[in-house]
Order: structure tokens, then C-alpha cells, then sequence
């Protein structure tokens, strides 16, 4: 299986442990990840609000790009474009919503596209890696590669607002399962949890920051409450407000417990059996100390 | 007089009309008049504001004594609309009505041209092939068909109730067909209804009483229709009656069976308890069950699943009622009407998994609580919490499954007024503090915007805003232990959390998921939601497209018990004009076989789909049984040989039309 592999931004900085252990996961798992040449910003952060077609202009350039490079045009069959982080995940998809359903701001781009000499004709497909962990690879083929089960490790899947919404491509818009199904399958126990999906602060957390460390805190509370042992999340701003602002969270919130917050492709990797060190979990903040495998 | 008319050269009178400015502001009606003037056998072109007034007819009238014409055309609505009005004009002055013709310059034309001149060209080519068919247009008779008297009515519920007594108090012999062990429908397990409290049980129990005492009646309950056929008049339909392994005829409905069953206690989910609580095998739906009959489950009874079971059921009938080896049985039927009123469905919560329906146990559904506040309910009218505790705080959520653009966009129509019932009834049984979520409260009705006001002075709370999800995730010491509604209070701007020891999830109106089998089994229409079609939304609200069948109440969309009845009402009135009339006029339009053409191939007959050709075996020829022809054409258009043609759409009438279109353009 190979595919196209967009980073975007965080990857190659904040969320490095995210690229190191989703590679290193699919290089276990033999999904061939290409990394897209010349890519650029997605047209995430403060260009989608200030500027709507320059933003959607940015993320269709990726989207031409990788139609060139995954050599697919009118007639062909698709590519997928993976994408890890969730704002890049949704800048994208939405890009490829307003080029089919906006004909005054996609005729824009259209025409930004070829002022570069490209051009999107719509054959590549999102692609989340829990889409494609899940439906594309199949949870038994992950299972099979289990060297070592997440026995007893109580488990909070964490998806955040992005990846289902407002396009549930993949998985249910208020209630996904897809990461609970895969924490099953690494044989970790998924708790119940209510807030999948509620909003981690996002961009508060560097502005307004008191609001954005409550929201953060309440995740992380009812986590623990619910017994949960460590937080996976799917987006690499989700795993920086929940992660590297606990000592804050620590002063404004006396009752807060440290709680591990990984990439749930960190996960994988150690039920994989996969060394810590490439999975960067070196990296952590809150370590994650509880043995797997054992 | 009209034989020597008729048989004369064609005289075509051609009358446009203006429909106050629904034409005429699109169409130059003056030059479709010149136009017209033009055709061949055209003596006479007059244009008027409206034709199918009084003075409009009384023109072509008046030209068909005086100018002797033999042919009309008349260009305006849609024959829907009119065809039937100008047919009547043109017989009444003494031509047969079948040498009219109709174009439709209206909905065809006006309405959906935005250019006057291409508006007025199109006009003037149907005019032109109105004028070139009604030339070769032929007399014809209705043929006139007698009429059964009996009628059916399917479905037991508020509406096939009020509609079996009002017929059956008219004097007709009414079949009552019900699919549960007992007829009284969704209205059966309310304890009251709105807005006038009424207890339900006090006004629905006389009545399903009347349905079984009633000589004119006769009540096939736990029994569906399995199969219709015949057409206006003339129904025979087949009526499954599932085997109950209990005589009907036997049973007085004491229970000794029910007590003697070797299950102590009840095990099985009781449906018309909505599963609040448990029924043996052998069981009585509910006390006032209509009829008064046990019935036994197949399901779960340990003799008919395993046939190792003591039999103590039948052992304490003392009037052998009980009888194991009963099996289901076909009745035939013979009806000249058939009215459907087999109701709703409510809203599956499970489908908005958010508002934690199926997970937390104490959210309800409002048919649920129905059950609770009922004085024969499972608590006997205690509204308990699934631990027997009495709720402090109780949700009552609108719209669930109704105004949705995920679940359902339409409004269920009486979930406002049931949940503000629910409400009232909750306060003053429990005092507990009560929310109303609601996006817009409706209560149009009589009386209804009243109680609305009745409940605010009662102290419900009401907060504007669709609820986004109900939680077990608790912020505050006060939250703990509770249910947490989060809602946009759109009145005031904020988020609300509001803590509730119960959530009532006011759950919408649903077709029947089988609707659309009941629908093609009855021949008739449904939208796409699976409500059942009337013929006009306004102008025939309980007819169909297929005359005879009529429909009333929820089954054709959500009302409350007012409307249904109303509805019911006036469905018998239908069936009854029909019935009464003793006959039935069938359009003449139907096909025929010309029987030297036929080579017996079969091939009309596979593609009929009313069942109307048959084969004759000793001609061997094709057949149509014109009263079963609804005259569609498909035999016409399959047959190889030319033998079947259609009445009023010979080839040559068809071809005419078209050429006047095409030698126009």
C-alpha cells in the first residue's frame, strides 16, 4: 500500500514524536508513506479567517501537487492524501468541498492554481491515518502485528473537533469509535468516556489562556475520573494543550493530576513492540512510565 | 339530432382562456386567437378570462347549438384541474364529451416559460395538436360497474375506530383489520390527552367497547392484510388472521391461564407497556384489551417452541380455549371501499446517540413515560425513576427526530402540546421542577395556546434552545450523581448545563418502516419520508390515486387525536358517497385488442400491471377486462403486432398530436 503523505507544519516541529511514531508504525505495518515534494502551509491557523480564498487557494496547491505527483488526473482512479494533523486534515477537505460546491470562490482558485500552472480536478482522497489504519490497513491486520498487548491499560480516545466535523467521512460525527476499536485491538481497554470530542481550548490557550487551560483541564479530569491511564489524541495542537500545559494547569486548577498525553500512533508503536526512543516518546512532557507487553 | 352532427365534416370551436393574468400575463393570448383561426376545421376562436366559469362554458355551449360545432378545444389548466368540468359542458350541450380536447397552456406553459414570445409560440403548437387530434376523436361511454357495499377499514387505532362506527352507524357491514391482539392503537396507552386532560382511557374504551358489540361490525384483530386486488367497487382482499393458539370465540378473557402459567413471574419485554415491564407467554395485552381476549406468544411459550411444556395454561381453561395446534388462517373479503388508517411510528432514539437514550437508564421516551403516568400502567400512574426513587429534576426534550435535517426535517405536530401535557402531569404528580427544551413552541389549535399559558403560570421552565447532548460528565458538586442537559439558551445567549434526574426525549412521528410494502400492497402512493399520499393536499385530502382506497389520520402524516379523528370522518364520508352511489363510471380511456391483429403472443399480458388482459384460450387471443384497464398504454406500446391500441390514444390521434407540434416548430 503506498500512499502520499502530507506533514504539514507541526509535524517537523511541535509534533515531531507524531511523524516519528507514525512512520515508524507504518513502516512496521508495510504502508509506504511518500512524502509530498514542495508542499506548503496548509492555509490553517489565522489564514482561513482573515482571508478565506487565500487560505483555500494554499491547501488546493497541495492538492494539485499531489494529483502530479501520485500521477492521477480526468479519468484515472484516485490518490490518497494522508494527512496526521487534524487542522490540516479539515483545511483540506474543506478546500475540496468549496472547489465541487462554490463556484465563485473555486473558479478563484481554479484560476490562482493555474496563474502557477497547476490544477485540481478532483481526484485525491483525505485520508486521516485512523481512516486509514482502520478501514483502508484493518484492525485484524494490526492485530496480527501485536508483539506486545496493552493488557490492562485503561485508555482515553481523544479525537478532538476536527477530524469528524462537519465532515463525518469516516466515523460518527458525536460519537467516533474508530480510535476505541483500534486501542481494543492492541488490546487495551477504551474507556468510557463523554468528551471524544469536545473542544481542548484550540488557539485560546495562547490567547486567552485561562479559558483555554480550563477546557483543557476539564478533558483531563474526567479522564482521570473515569480511570483512565494515559490520553490518546489524533492532532498535534490537542496533544500540546493537553500535554505541555499541565504545570499552568497545575497553578490555576490545584486539584489536577498529571496525566500522560500521547499520539495514539505511540501506542501503536509500543503494542507493536517498537523501541521508545522511536516513537518519540522521549519527548514527553508527562512521561508515560506504565510498562506494556508484561 | 347529435348522430348527424357527429358524423359530419369536423366543426372545431377553440377557446382560450386568460386564468385572470395566470396566462395572460405570460402568453399573447390575442395571437394564439389569429393563430388558431388558421387550423383546419377551426369555424370559431374566442378568448375569455376565465372558461370554466358559469359565463365561460355558456360560450362553447352556445357556439355548439348555434354554429353547429362538433368538436372543442379548449386551452388552459391542466386536465386534472379541469377536464372533467369541460367534458360535463360539452355533454350538457348535447355533444358526446369525449369530442373535447384539452391543452394545457398554464402549467405546461405560463408557469414555467419566463419569455413571452417563446411562451406564446409554445401555446400556439398545442393548440395546433389539440386541433389535429380532437378531429379524430371518437364517442365514448363511461361503462358503469355496481358497487359493493361492505367496506374495510385497516388499521384499529383512534382513526379506524371512529371511521368502523360511523360507517358501520350508517348501516354498512364494516371489516375492522387489525395487526396487534387488540385494537385502540397508540391512543390506547395514554393516560390523558391535551389540552383538556381528558383521561384518554374514559373516552377510547366506550368506543373500542362499540367496535366489538357492534352487529355491523366485524373485528379481525392480530390479523394483517396479505394481499389486495379488484379495483373501485370491486376489492377482494385477503386478511392473514395470525394463529393467537387461543379460540377467540372460547376465551372470556379471566386470565386463570395467565395465573397457571408455569413461569411464575413475567419475563418478556411487554410492548404495550413499552417494554417497562414484563408478560408471560400467554398474556393479555392490557386490561382493557379490544377484545378481551389472552393470546399466547410463539416466540417465548416453552410448548410451541420445544413441546416439553406441562400445559398448565390449557389445563386451567375450564372452557378449553387453548388449543396448541392452531395455525394462521386466510379470510377473503369482498369491499366496494377500502379506508387505511394504520397510524405511525415513533422516533427510534437510539438514533441520536448524544442524548444517551439506550445508555443512561433514566432518559425516557415520551410513549415511555406515557406508560409511566398511566394510572394501569407499570407503576400504577408513579413516575419512578428504574430504582423506584422519585425524580427531583426532570428534561423533557423536543424535537427528537423531528426538525432535523439528519433525522427527520418535518414537524411531528404534536409533541409541543404532549410534552407540555408530560410536564403538567410530572409537576403535579411528583412537584418536581420541570425544563421544556424546545426550539419553537407550536400550539396552534383550540384551547391549545391556552394550556401553553396554563403551564408558564405553573412554574414549568421553558429554555429555548435544541438540547446538544445529555451527559454523565459532571463539573459541579450539584451535578454529581445527575444527568447534565447542555443546551443553548438562545433567549439569553449562553450555555446551559442543567442538572436532571430524568430526561424525557419527546420523540417525533414516523411513518410505519413497512409503509412501503403496505403501500404497494394497497396500490396506492407515498411520499418519500412514507407518509401515504392524498390526492390533492387540499382539494381531496383523504382520496388516493387509486380510486376506492382512501386514507385517514397519522398514516397519511402526524396529527393529533382531533385531526385523526376529523380525518376519519371525512374519509367515511367518501367511502360513503361512493358506496351509496351503488355504481361506479369508468373512464373510457382503456385499451383494447382487435382480435384478427392478435397472435396470442402473451407479451401484453406479462406487462400489465393491473392484472387486466388474460388469455383466451379457445380463440386464442389476448383479453383486457376494460373494468380493470386503468388505460396506461403499456399493452399498447409492447404489442408487436399493432392489436392493442387504447381508446382516446389510437396512433393515429397520438401521431396527429405530435405532428401538430413539430409542423408548428
Amino acid at each position: 500500500m503506498n500512499h502520499l503523505y502530507y506533514p504539514g507544519c507541526s509535524l517537523k516541529s511541535t509534533g515531531r514524536a507524531y511523524e516519528e511514531s507514525l512512520l515508524a508504525v507504518c513502516a512496521t505495518l508495510g504502508v509506504g508513506l511518500t512524502e509530498l515534494q514542495d508542499w506548503n502551509c496548509c492555509g490553517a491557523t489565522s489564514y482561513m479567517a482573515i482571508d478565506e480564498v487565500k487560505a483555500f487557494a494554499l491547501a488546493a496547491r497541495n492538492l494539485a501537487l499531489a494529483e502530479e505527483q501520485g500521477k492521477v488526473g480526468p479519468g484515472t482512479p484516485t490518490v490518497d492524501l494522508v494527512a496526521p494533523c487534524a487542522a490540516c486534515y479539515l483545511v483540506l477537505a474543506k478546500a475540496q468541498h468549496c472547489l465541487e460546491e462554490n463556484k465563485e470562490v473555486g473558479g478563484k482558485i481554479t484560476a490562482a492554481l493555474a496563474a502557477a500552472q497547476l490544477q485540481y480536478t478532483g481526484r485525491v482522497v483525505m485520508r486521516h491515518p485512523l481512516d486509514l489504519f482502520t478501514n483502508a490497513l484493518g484492525l485484524d491486520a494490526i492485530k496480527a502485528q501485536v508483539t506486545k498487548p496493552l493488557t490492562g491499560l485503561k485508555v482515553a480516545c481523544y479525537y478532538g473537533c476536527q477530524i469528524v466535523r462537519p465532515y463525518a467521512t469516516f466515523d460518527d460525527q458525536y460519537h467516533p469509535m474508530t480510535m476505541d476499536h483500534l486501542v481494543t485491538a492492541l488490546g487495551g481497554t477504551p474507556v468510557d468516556w463523554p468528551l471524544k470530542t469536545r473542544c481542548c481550548g484550540g488557539s485560546l490557550t495562547g490567547t486567552v489562556q485561562e479559558v483555554g487551560l480550563r477546557m483543557s483541564y476539564h478533558l483531563l479530569k474526567e479522564a482521570r475520573k473515569r480511570g483512565a491511564d494515559v490520553l490518546l489524541t489524533a492532532c498535534p495542537l490537542c496533544q500540546f494543550n493537553l500535554e505541555c500545559y499541565q504545570d499552568p494547569m497545575k497553578a490555576l486548577f490545584p486539584d489536577h493530576e498529571p496525566l500522560p498525553v500521547l499520539y495514539f500512533t505511540q501506542l501503536m508503536g509500543l503494542a507493536l513492540g517498537l523501541e521508545r526512543a522511536r516513537l518519540g516518546l522521549q519527548r514527553l512532557f508527562v512521561p508515560f512510565r506504565q510498562p506494556v507487553g508484561v | 339530432m347529435s348522430e348527424t352532427m357527429q358524423s359530419a365534416e369536423p366543426r372545431v370551436g377553440v377557446y382560450v382562456c386568460h386564468c385572470g393574468i395566470n396566462i395572460a400575463a405570460k402568453v399573447d393570448i390575442a395571437a394564439v386567437v389569429e393563430f388558431a383561426k388558421t387550423l383546419p376545421y377551426v369555424i370559431v376562436v374566442r378568448d375569455y378570462k376565465f372558461m370554466c366559469s358559469d359565463p365561460g362554458q355558456e360560450l362553447l355551449q352556445q357556439d355548439i347549438k348555434e354554429l353547429g360545432l362538433n368538436r372543442i378545444v379548449v386551452a388552459s389548466c391542466s386536465p386534472l384541474m379541469h377536464e372533467a368540468t369541460f367534458r360535463h359542458a360539452t355533454e350538457a350541450a348535447g355533444l358526446n364529451q369525449f369530442y373535447f380536447q384539452m391543452a394545457n397552456i398554464r402549467e405546461h406553459v405560463s408557469w414555467v416559460t419566463a419569455d413571452k414570445a417563446l411562451a406564446t409560440r409554445k401555446s400556439q403548437a398545442l393548440v395546433s395538436a389539440a386541433v389535429r387530434r380532437v378531429v379524430l376523436n371518437e364517442p365514448l361511454e363511461h361503462q358503469k360497474v355496481p358497487v359493493k357495499p361492505n367496506v374495510l377499514v385497516v388499521g384499529g387505532g383512534i382513526a379506524g375506530i371512529h371511521a368502523a362506527l360511523t360507517l358501520a352507524n350508517a348501516g354498512k357491514q364494516v371489516t375492522l383489520v387489525e395487526r396487534e391482539p387488540t385494537i385502540g392503537g397508540h391512543m390506547a396507552k395514554f393516560d390523558k390527552t391535551f389540552p383538556t386532560l381528558d383521561c384518554a382511557a374514559c373516552i377510547l374504551t366506550p368506543k373500542m367497547s362499540m367496535v366489538r358489540s357492534h352487529p355491523n361490525i366485524t373485528m379481525l384483530t392480530y390479523a394483517e392484510v396479505v394481499g389486495v386486488e379488484g379495483y373501485v367497487g370491486n376489492f377482494t382482499v385477503k386478511v392473514k388472521k395470525k394463529a393467537r393458539y387461543v379460540h377467540e370465540e372460547l376465551c372470556v378473557g379471566c386470565n386463570e391461564c395467565v395465573e397457571a402459567c408455569v413461569y411464575k413471574e413475567g419475563r418478556f419485554t411487554d410492548t404495550f407497556n413499552e417494554g417497562l415491564s414484563k408478560r408471560k407467554p400467554v398474556y393479555m395485552p392490557f386490561p382493557q384489551a379490544t377484545p378481551s381476549v389472552v393470546l399466547i406468544d410463539p416466540e417465548s411459550c416453552i410448548e410451541l417452541k420445544t413441546g416439553k411444556c406441562k400445559k398448565q395454561c390449557a389445563t386451567a381453561c375450564t372452557r378449553n380455549a387453548i388449543d396448541f395446534t392452531m395455525t394462521d388462517e386466510i379470510v377473503a373479503l369482498e369491499v366496494g371501499a377500502i379506508i387505511i388508517a394504520t397510524g405511525f411510528q415513533t422516533f427510534d432514539a437510539t438514533r441520536i446517540p448524544q442524548y444517551g437514550y439506550g445508555k443512561f437508564p433514566n432518559v425516557y421516551t415520551s410513549l415511555e413515560v406515557e406508560r409511566l403516568v398511566n394510572a394501569s400502567g407499570p407503576t400504577g400512574g408513579e413516575v419512578q425513576l428504574r430504582d423506584g426513587s422519585t425524580p427531583k429534576r426532570v428534561g423533557i426534550i423536543h424535537c427528537v427526530g423531528s426538525r432535523d435535517e439528519k433525522t427527520n426535517r418535518h414537524c411531528s405536530r404534536v409533541c409541543c402540546m404532549y410534552s407540555l401535557k408530560l410536564a403538567h402531569l410530572i409537576h403535579e404528580r411528583t412537584d418536581a421542577e420541570v425544563y421544556n427544551l424546545y426550539i419553537d413552541m407550536r400550539t396552534p389549535g383550540k384551547g391549545y395556546e391556552e394550556f401553553y399559558d396554563k403551564l408558564l403560570k405553573e412554574g414549568v421552565n421553558f429554555i429555548r434552545g435544541r438540547a446538544a447532548e445529555v451527559t454523565d460528565w459532571t463539573v459541579t458538586p450539584e451535578e454529581e450523581g445527575k444527568l447534565v442537559i447542555r443546551a443553548e439558551d438562545t433567549l439569553i445567549g449562553v450555555v446551559r448545563r442543567i442538572p436532571v434526574d430524568m430526561v424525557v426525549l419527546s420523540v417525533g412521528l414516523e411513518a410505519h418502516a413497512d409503509a412501503d410494502e403496505v403501500r404497494r400492497l394497497f396500490n396506492i402512493s407515498c411520499s418519500k419520508e412514507g407518509w401515504f399520499l392524498e390526492r390533492h393536499p387540499k382539494l381531496a385530502p383523504v382520496s388516493t390515486f387509486t380510486d376506492g382506497i382512501f386514507i385517514a389520520g397519522a398514516c397519511q402524516g402526524p396529527k393529533d387525536i382531533p385531526d385523526t379523528v376529523a380525518q376519519a370522518g371525512a374519509a367515511v364520508a367518501e367511502a360513503l358517497a361512493l358506496v351509496d352511489r351503488g355504481f361506479v363510471e369508468l373512464e373510457p380511456n382503456t385499451a383494447f385488442i382487435t382480435k384478427e391483429l392478435c397472435s396470442g403472443c402473451h407479451t401484453c399480458i406479462a406487462m400489465c400491471p393491473f392484472s387486466a388482459i388474460r388469455y383466451n384460450k379457445e380463440a386464442g387471443v389476448a383479453e383486457i377486462n376494460p373494468a380493470l384497464c386503468k388505460g396506461c398504454g403499456t399493452c399498447v406500446a409492447a404489442c408487436p403486432s399493432g392489436a392493442a391500441q387504447q381508446h382516446l390514444f389510437t396512433d393515429e390521434q397520438i401521431f396527429q398530436e405530435i405532428e401538430g407540434v413539430l409542423n408548428y416548430v
